[in-house]
């Protein structure tokens, strides 16, 4: 797979300057990461609709707030570990609870921040955000779907949770493919396992599915993009045929798309599943590269999980 | 203030005071000292300096109430029933499973309320938000948000005081309700919050002093803090807990009161006598 590459959070400044063209309701607040986030094209280009609150996230998500309960559509914008840890609070009660127009956007998210280490590598966010009523959870894979999605993200006036990565990524999908709150996409077709992934773990779960093919197994890959609402049909249907499931994300392995998954499945049609993603652990320095595989989330966890799923498949 | 109008607020006043009471007795639970020391700043603003209509809670371009100090609640029902926004009937219904006024401001539910609160420390930032955008959207709506002392202890009302001077929202009101107390004693005992004053000057916001229980005074505070253009403006109102009641007042009621049939009749005795000596007073 040699494809250009580019980090989903270079989509966020993207995406924003196309809807700020679009709305003339959207404001960007930002907690002093403008350059980092890539917001800053918005600031350039929307001075009069952005606001720098500096360095103070919980601050963010009030104003977000204040500016939605007047009619207004924020984007409030952070690391994720700022802003889905620092500002949890204030997300719960400002946002979540009055089920207000406020879309969070958070870059950074995951172990391959690299260098910066444990406090930057947030790997709690998904679990943080998914048990929080009315609000929506969505993990891009690559630019495009991160694109798209926050360009399409301002149909919706219910609040919404996007994680970015800060790494660059493939550009798998293309310019017009749409990515819609609750869904998921089937990006490779097999009979003999479903492997469920999200971010940059689709791509280790499709090399992985290319190894499994030599031997002979033939792997069903789901960009399960759309975390809450869990698209619950589509692998459900999978699993039904597949009998059995991986799931794989940069997440702790607790309460984000592996539990989600294994929620879902445990109640509807339980199958044999593993999971490939931090053991609950937190991060610590290093390349992006060198981290995933010291906290072993590569392909070939995958296909050691595949194996240990396929032998004991529901038939 | 002419005189009429501040004996018209006082009787209103006495009156919410009442319903406070009867709604947390009939509840058997709230928090009475803390609502009573903020019924006269509310019931000024509401029927005098807001610009509101409860025929049309959405209003774009009303003015705009944040109640930070969200546990005072039935003051803020009360007098939102007595305007009109929904029956005075269902104040009883406080606090009660499947009600409209829940323990603490919830936005979804309630008409005539603007925003949220609960969790302390939050209704600073969401006023700052509000006056940005009602900038942005050159509408002249001011921005009242009524504050605990206690509250200020939490960080976040400072990142909101830094954020309100620095974008110079004029627009923007904050009231503190300086009854002194908190959940576990007296503010000076508990965390400091003296020089109150100087420290919110040190914010950049522009501040005025005032008796909260005295319309005139109160008046003249809002009436010289609207001169001042640029800055944010703060008033800190200073206030009794349990204002109305002298048992509350001298500390003979618990912060999260529950009170016998008893004593809520006794303590209404007190309120009818003030509510009484108002209407001789007009004669």
């Amino acid at each position: 797979m040699t494809m250009e590459t580019r980090s989903t959070r270079e989509a966020l400044g993207d995406a924003l300057v196309e809807l700020g063209g679009l709305d003339g309701d959207v404001v960007v607040i930002d907690a002093d990461a403008a350059s980092s986030t890539h917001v800053k094209a918005f600031a350039d280009g929307f001075p009069d609709r952005y606001y720098n609150v500096g360095i103070a996230e919980q601050n963010m998500i009030e104003v977000a707030s204040g500016m939605a309960l007047v009619g207004k559509k924020p984007y409030a914008t952070a690391f994720s570990s700022f802003l889905a840890g620092r500002a949890y609070d204030q997300i719960r009660c400002c946002v979540a609870m009055p089920n207000l127009n406020v879309k969070l956007i958070a870059t950074h998210a995951g172990i391959t921040v690299g260098e910066d280490g444990a406090t930057h590598q947030m790997l709690e966010d998904v679990a943080l955000m998914r048990v929080l009523p009315n609000m929506s959870v969505m993990v891009p894979a690559d630019y495009w779907s991160a694109r798209n999605m926050i360009i399409s993200s301002i149909k919706s006036d219910k609040p919404l949770y996007v994680r970015l990565g800060r790494a660059e990524v493939p550009m798998f999908y293309s310019p017009r493919d749409e990515f819609v709150i609750g869904g998921g996409r089937i990006v490779r077709e097999g009979k003999d396992v479903t492997i469920v992934a999200c971010g940059i773990m689709l791509f280790e779960a499709l090399k992985a599915a290319d190894i499994l093919a030599r031997q002979e197994i033939e792997a069903e890959v789901i960009d399960c993009y759309s975390i809450k609402p869990l698209p619950e049909d589509l692998i459900q249907s999978s699993v039904r045929r597949t009998g059995c499931c991986v799931v794989a994300e940069e997440h702790n392995r607790i309460g984000g798309l592996c539990g989600a998954v294994a929620e879902s499945l445990s109640v509807n049609y339980p199958v044999p599943v593993r999971f490939v993603a931090i053991d609950d652990r937190f991060g610590e320095s290093g390349t992006p590269a060198e981290l995933q595989e010291y906290y072993s989330i590569k392909f070939r966890e995958i296909v050691g999980a595949v194996a240990q799923v396929w032998v004991t498949r529901r038939r | 203030m002419e005189r009429d109008l501040e004996l018209q607020l006082r009787r209103i006043a006495v009156e919410v005071r009442k319903d406070v009471l009867r709604m947390i007795s009939i509840a058997d639970s709230g928090h009475l000292g803390s609502s009573f020391s903020c019924v006269d700043i509310l019931v000024y603003l509401y029927f005098h300096l807001m610009k509101v209509n409860p025929a049309e809670p959405d209003w774009m371009e009303r003015d705009r109430f944040v109640l930070s100090k969200g546990h005072a609640c039935p003051s803020l029902y009360a007098v939102l029933a007595r305007k009109g926004y929904f029956e005075r009937e269902e104040l009883w219904n406080y606090r009660k499973l499947g009600s409209l006024l829940q323990g603490h401001p919830l936005y979804i539910n309630t008409l005539g309320i603007d925003a949220p609160s609960g969790s302390l420390g939050m209704g600073a930032g969401i006023s700052c938000g509000m006056a940005m955008a009602l900038k942005n959207l050159s509408l002249d709506s001011k921005v009242f948000c009524l504050m605990g002392d206690g509250e200020l202890q939490e960080g976040s009302c400072w990142e909101a005081f830094m954020i309100a001077s620095h974008w110079k929202l004029d627009n923007l009101f904050f009231v503190i309700d300086r009854n002194g107390q908190q959940m576990e004693g007296h503010t000076e005992a508990i965390k400091a919050l003296e020089p109150l004053k100087r420290k919110l000057e040190s914010f950049g916001l522009v501040c005025f002093e005032t008796d909260g229980h005295d319309f005139s005074l109160i008046d003249e505070a809002f009436a010289q803090a609207s001169l001042v253009k640029g800055p944010p403006k703060a008033i800190i109102a200073h206030t009794k807990w349990g204002r109305g009641i002298t048992l509350a007042e001298n500390g003979g009621i618990p912060v999260k009161a529950s009170l016998s049939r008893n004593e809520v009749t006794m303590l209404l005795d007190e309120l009818n006598r003030e509510s009484m000596a108002l209407s001789e007073e007009g004669r």
